[in-house]
């Protein structure tokens, strides 16, 4: 299962924060054991490569580390990390496309968007079916297919459990921006994974 | 009279509980009358639950001590 940022477990996050911020190192090293997981995952969300996520990981510890003092308190601190990985890892696509094109804001909502089309009930356990490994192949699969603004917020909402304000400050993206790109994020995930994990032999199929 | 294309624009609103009591009384409404939209709506929760229940980017190993390392050659001494 996924880490939750909200289980704390007698995780003083403000008191290690401020520890790191007067050169506590085993503070610091703390806060990573902490959070790289959720980082990385995050990374691996929006890049899509392993090389990438790993660089950016290093990135966002290395500059949290050198801006610590920065942090003034105002946002929670897995937030503040969460912008700078979200910076680091924009950079990083817009460094593989030579077009510099990536951007959070593409507008994406065209509004006419066919956002149902696969209607049919899943196999009450996928598991039974398929591996674990085939599973997270699957899903590697699909979150692949979305635009980089899609797997973002889904990966912050969803995966990281952030709320859709959190979202918002962290992508720099409107709270309507969020909501929207979050709506389709799933419904296109839905609609993906559906192809593989429908009830056999169904013939419950509609279209709206 | 909630329309299907009304329930899809509420359902992540829906899934997520924020929407106020009287709306959810009639987006259930739409749904005990919709199989359509039961569909979509129970498929789109199911998809959430994967992603969360199987973690498709666990950190490989190796990643964490990498980290370290990187961290100790530019903070001497971490």
């Amino acid at each position: 299962m996924i880490q939750r940022i909200g289980q704390t477990n007698g995780f003083d996050e403000a008191a290690l924060v401020a520890q790191a911020q007067t050169g506590g190192v085993e503070a610091f090293t703390q806060l990573v054991n902490r959070y790289e997981g959720n980082i990385y995952r995050l990374a691996r969300h929006i890049t899509q490569s392993p090389e990438d996520a790993e660089d950016v990981l290093q990135e966002t510890f290395l500059k949290a580390y050198e801006h610590l003092r920065d942090f003034q308190g105002n946002s929670k601190f897995y937030t503040w990390l969460v912008r700078i990985a979200v910076n680091q890892a924009l950079m990083k696509l817009r460094k593989r496309k030579t077009d510099a094109s990536v951007s959070l804001d593409d507008p994406y909502d065209t509004g006419e968007e066919n956002l149902v089309r696969e209607i049919a009930v899943w196999e009450p356990n996928p598991e039974q079916t398929y591996s674990r490994e085939e599973i997270r192949a699957i899903l590697v699969k699909a979150v692949d297919s979305l635009p980089p603004t899609f797997r973002a917020v889904f990966a912050l909402r969803d995966i990281e459990e952030l709320s859709t304000e959190e979202t918002a400050a962290a992508l720099n993206l409107s709270v309507p921006a969020v909501k929207s790109r979050l709506l389709r994020a799933r419904l296109r995930l839905r609609e993906k994974l559906t192809r593989y994990f429908q009830r056999k032999g169904d013939d419950f199929f509609g279209y709206m | 009279m909630v329309t299907c294309k009304d329930f899809l624009s509420e359902l992540s609103e829906y899934l997520d509980g924020s929407v106020e009591a009287g709306l959810r009384q009639e987006l259930e409404r739409h749904l005990s009358e919709c199989p359509n939209c039961w569909v979509v709506c129970d498929t789109t929760k199911k998809t959430i639950q994967i992603y969360r229940g199987v973690d498709p980017y666990q950190m490989p190993a190796g990643v964490h001590d990498r980290l370290i390392a990187a961290l100790q050659k530019r903070t001497r001494p971490l």
